[in-house]
């Protein structure tokens, strides 16, 4: 056991002398890997599409594919216009003019294959043997009052209108514009955002009194790209600046905070320009990889350069200073680094890529930051001046740990206890923990999108479910059966809360059977034979215009249709219920031939967190027992390693506790926040149990003794790298993409807990494990605390 | 050469007149029209002397079976018989009638054009299932016909006087050379801004189209295969191949053996003949 030790000891101390002599080799080695890398950047790009979320195994998303494939794609910016004045009607000329001018401007956005509003609706209507198809509103500025009013009726009465593109009140319309991308470039979805939002600006200035609102898929995939964007030009200067602040206040030393700046920024070099290189589709996800490599980077150089300032303060000087201060911190720095390196690897298990990137992005800068610790540190120390002042902060904090190791040692069998319960009480309320992911809520009020998108939600639905529904045959979606069986999971449709519209061709077949019998209110039904419907489409078919037509819901060979059910306010746990009480209706109520499942953007979102806890589960426990094992080889003793999945994993499972308690409702960054804390959490383990062993194998202490030691020497240190990782993560928090700030936030809760259970539990278990070990008295220590 | 500027002088005075009101109004559209440019006049020239190859044909007749395929993959097909009455007045369109036999729920179907110049075509279908001739009254009937990815005015494109050309280049197609002439639709309510096409400078006949939507932005394209001549004078593609570039959908027409002369005349093509078809 010695001899390992010694061994890593002689080994690293040598390592640093040799760097040290060869250092300005090293740092052109550092300097050449680091731009080397860091080329990669420039190949680095942000995502614009919800898509990413999702890998390509998939199982909604390639439902979800599909669909689009047998009809339209579905991406669409949607125009929510409405007056100024709130109540005031939007069928006005000002108001309806400024929707015909939108939506004959809507065609000229890039890519835009389709654009439906009230005005350009093909209204049929029959005068004697003439079906008559025209534009609902044409030259609104010249309708009188009275044709206003008639708008206004064929509106709100219309089924495929109201509360779609039209509110019921007549107050509030919407235009709606579906895109389809080539998809050959990431400029695709800005230049249409930006076509729309500069058309909304002419819109509104040349008709006054309006305000429009933009919603819709390609507004939410661009603001995955922005709020990325804006990400990084607030999250790094901040972490920087506040990395900068405490590295001064913890060293007080130019040097170390230069030395610190350097290694951080170089390891965030590394990470993202490998990610370049790898081709990496940037999200605000895996951008908050720089935030979290700049906040794990830190530590390993933190506890290098504290250990140095003391040998120094005990009057070793800097040149034989550095290769000891190395030498105490080679072993943990590694141990550390391989661990949280193995927990963000285990992100991989997630279903969603931008988790993976993240955790390989930030696997890799803390690689670096490990190297660089070990390399460019030392040598920038040798390079710069290092003044160390007397200072009795040092004297203080030793006080006050060895304080604590004390009070541990004499109440551990109370702090067990007491621990134990608190620790049970949170796990008590994990299942109380509610998940939501409604993408409109991903990013916050600072963002316009979900502003727009609130206004929208008030008015209309922005969540459509998909269902392409088959007939029995080629042409069978005229089949009677068929479009009754179509109607009356409508009228099902309809009949739920969650619904706010639902578009079936089953009305479009009601309305032409009304309109090919003199409109005669009697035949707003279902035509009774397969010919006449057929015949019915084929008329209609004839008579729409360019992008106007029905391919988008009904497929080539007429054997499918595409009934789309819009939910307005809906949680996850909501459109869960609402999708099985759909699949139920559909086995009662539908022939074998007709069971569609339900798919699109929603369902994959709500389904996304299952998946992602699914496999999280999985990638923790697999990551919690490759860290048991790197400790068990490391330590050298099997029960340290087996203990150390206790202080470990309890944080974790503490955390989802607290969140249920103290917020409740979490997206599904959530499966992901275990594997990024548990790497990081596990570092104070590792540095208590590795203090410990050494106090114990090295200088032979006594268990209390070790413990103490530990305390001693690493107590303080365990609190500041705690404190930088709070605040690191706090950064984090303020990013406008909830994701992360739930990612940030609970990585927070994680690292108090675990610095709680290291300092409160983890010594109280090791005493325990200790007295099983060899229940030798051991003095009077020992017996204390029964005492007291 | 000089004969055939005389000749579309004449042309466009006839096109002059129909749009007589217009130019009333508006003197600057008059002044655009006098004043043609050479690449105008050219593209004209190319337009005018591939539709006049095709001049005195008098009717035809030809079965069709329609293909549309969607990005997925799938397919499924519609047969119909066009039936075409060539009208001599080159200002007044020709008229036809489309005759579907399958799918079977759609049998008997038929549909009549007279296809008009600059306001929208007189359209009369026919629905066997309600026994009843329904006259089609839509200012706009740019969308799909049948579903397919074709247009009903793409198959009206070859009425000379529907649009204004240009002269573009000339340029290799395939294994002939082919002069390329943009064309702006100018009747109201087209799907396109413009298209392109590409039109032999053997045969005379359009080899190619691409179809330019409201953006400007290409939407689809349109290949004239199996060309095939008829009385050693009347050229007819046998199969046609649409792709709209912006969905991936795509539509194959392909056509029988066609028949001239069958003998039809203006009293074939009334809406009173449409439920008496067989």
């Amino acid at each position: 056991m010695d001899r390992y030790f010694e061994a890593i000891d002689r080994f690293s101390a040598k390592l640093t002398r040799g760097i040290i002599q060869f250092r300005w080799l090293v740092l052109a080695g550092v300097v050449v890997m680091t731009f080397g890398a860091g080329a990669g950047m420039s190949k680095l790009e942000f995502s614009a599409n919800y898509r990413t979320f999702f890998s390509d195994e998939n199982p909604e998303l390639a439902a979800f594919e599909n669909l689009q494939a047998t009809y339209t794609k579905n991406d669409n910016i949607l125009f929510v216009i409405e007056p100024e004045n709130e109540g005031d009607t939007a069928f006005t000329n000002n108001t309806l003019a400024a929707v015909e001018a939108l939506t004959a401007e809507a065609w000229k956005i890039p890519y835009a294959i389709r654009v439906d509003s009230v005005s350009n609706f093909q209204y049929t209507k029959a005068i004697e043997d003439d079906l008559i198809v025209e534009d609902l509103v044409i030259n609104a500025k010249d309708l009188t009052p009275a044709e206003l009013l008639s708008r206004k009726k064929i509106s709100i009465d219309e089924p495929l209108l109201v509360n779609q593109l039209v509110t019921p009140s007549g107050g509030v319309t919407a235009v709606n514009v579906v895109l389809q991308y080539p998809e050959k470039s990431l400029m695709e979805v800005p230049e249409a955002v930006n076509a729309a939002r500069a058309l909304r600006e002419r819109i509104e200035t040349e008709f006054s009194g309006i305000n429009i609102s933009l919603t819709g898929v390609s507004m939410l995939n661009n603001t995955f790209s922005e709020v990325g964007q804006m990400d990084a030009g607030t999250l790094i200067p901040l972490m920087f600046l506040v990395i900068l602040v405490m590295a001064w206040l913890i060293l007080r030393s130019f040097a170390g905070t230069v030395s610190i700046l350097l290694v951080i920024a170089f390891s965030t070099i590394v990470g993202m320009g490998v990610a370049g290189f790898f081709g990496v589709k940037l999200t605000p996800i895996s951008m908050s990889a720089t935030t979290v490599i700049l906040t794990l980077a830190v530590a390993d150089s933190i506890h290098i350069l504290i250990s140095l300032r003391g040998l120094m303060r005990e009057g070793l000087p800097k040149i034989e200073a550095i290769p000891e201060a190395v030498r105490l911190n080679f072993m943990p720095v590694t141990i550390t680094s391989v661990t949280t390196i193995v927990g963000f690897l285990s992100l991989n298990f997630s279903d969603s890529p931008p988790f993976w990137h993240l955790g390989n992005i930030t696997a890799v800068g803390i690689g670096a930051a490990w190297l660089f610790s070990l390399t460019l540190l030392p040598v920038l120390m040798s390079l710069l001046p290092v003044k160390v002042k007397e200072a009795h902060e040092t004297e203080w904090s030793q006080t006050m740990m060895t304080r604590l190791a004390n009070f541990v040692i004499a109440n551990y069998r109370k702090l067990l206890v007491g621990v134990s319960v608190v620790v049970l009480a949170f796990i008590a309320f994990i299942p109380t923990i509610t998940f939501n992911d409604q993408w409109v809520e991903y990013f916050d009020e600072r963002v316009e999108f979900r502003t727009d998108s609130d206004q929208a939600l008030k008015h209309f639905g922005l969540y459509p479910i998909e269902f392409s529904v088959p007939a029995l045959n080629s042409g069978g979606i005229s089949e009677p059966e068929y479009l009754d069986n179509l109607e009356k999971f409508a009228v099902f449709l309809r009949s739920q809360s969650e619904v706010i519209h639902v578009y079936s061709i089953s009305d479009i077949m009601k309305r032409l059977n009304k309109n090919m019998h003199g409109d005669d209110q009697s035949f707003y039904r279902i035509p009774d034979n397969r010919e006449l419907s057929a015949q019915y489409l084929l008329l209609y078919e004839l008579s729409l215009p360019y992008g106007l037509d029905l391919n988008d819901r009904i497929n080539v060979d007429k054997s499918a249709t595409r009934v789309t059910a819009m939910l307005h306010k809906a949680t996850t746990s909501e459109t869960k219920i609402f999708l099985a009480n759909s699949r139920q209706w559909m086995a009662e109520n539908w022939p074998e031939y007709m069971q569609a499942q339900p798919t699109s953007a929603q369902v994959m979102f709500t389904y996304i967190t299952d998946r992602n806890i699914h496999n999280m589960i999985t990638g923790t426990i697999a990551a919690i027992f490759a860290i048991a094992l790197i400790m068990i080889v490391a330590l050298r003793s099997f029960r340290l390693g087996m203990l150390s999945m206790i202080p470990n994993g309890l944080p974790l499972l503490m955390t989802f506790g607290a969140w249920a308690l103290l917020v409740g409702e979490v997206g599904f960054s959530v499966a992901t926040v275990a594997s990024i804390s548990l790497g990081i959490i596990v570092d104070d383990t590792v540095h208590f149990l590795s203090k410990y062993v050494r106090a114990r194998n090295e200088k032979g202490l006594s268990a209390e003794d070790s413990i103490r030691y530990a305390y001693r020497n690493v107590g303080m240190a365990i609190v500041v790298n705690t404190i930088i990782l709070v605040i690191g993560f706090l950064v984090l928090t303020t990013s406008s993409f909830k994701l992360n700030v739930d990612m940030g936030l609970m990585t927070i809760m994680s690292i108090l807990f675990a610095l709680l259970l290291d300092f409160l539990f983890l010594p109280a278990l090791l005493l325990v494990m200790e007295k099983d070990k060899r229940s030798v008295p051991k003095g009077d220590t020992q017996s204390a605390p029964e005492s007291l | 050469m000089k004969q055939r500027n005389i000749f579309s002088a004449t042309l466009l005075f006839v096109a002059s007149i129909a749009s007589f009101s217009q130019l009333l109004i508006s003197p600057a559209l008059a002044a655009t029209i006098e004043e043609k440019t050479p690449e105008e006049v050219k593209g004209f020239d190319i337009a005018a002397r591939s539709d006049r190859s095709d001049r005195g044909f008098g009717d035809s007749e030809a079965e069709m079976t329609m293909v549309l395929r969607n990005a997925a993959g799938q397919e499924a097909s519609r047969t119909m018989r066009f039936t075409t009455l060539e009208i001599p007045d080159e200002s007044v369109g020709d008229k036809s009638l489309v005759l579907f036999s399958t799918p079977r729920d759609i049998e008997g179907t038929a549909l009549l054009s007279h296809a008009k110049m600059l306001d929208p075509d007189d359209q009369w279908l026919y629905l066997p299932a309600l026994k009843r001739v329904k006259r089609i009254s839509s200012r706009n009937k740019s969308g799909p016909f049948v579903g397919s990815e074709f247009a009903f005015e793409d198959f009206t494109a070859s009425e000379l006087n529907k649009f204004t050309y240009k002269y573009l280049r000339e340029e290799a197609c395939g294994e002939l050379q082919c002069d390329v002439v943009e064309r702006f639709p100018r009747y109201e309510n087209s799907g396109y801004t413009k298209q392109i096409s590409w039109v032999d400078t053997t045969d005379y006949q359009i080899r190619k189209i691409a179809f330019y939507d409201r953006r400007d932005s290409l939407l689809k394209e349109l290949k004239f295969e199996d060309y095939r001549q008829y009385a050693d004078t009347y050229w007819r593609s046998h199969r046609l191949v649409m792709k709209n570039m912006q969905t991936n959908k795509s539509t194959d027409l392909v056509y029988g053996e066609y028949k001239f002369g069958v003998g039809l005349t203006d009293s074939d093509f009334v809406k009173g003949r449409l439920s008496r078809l067989r």
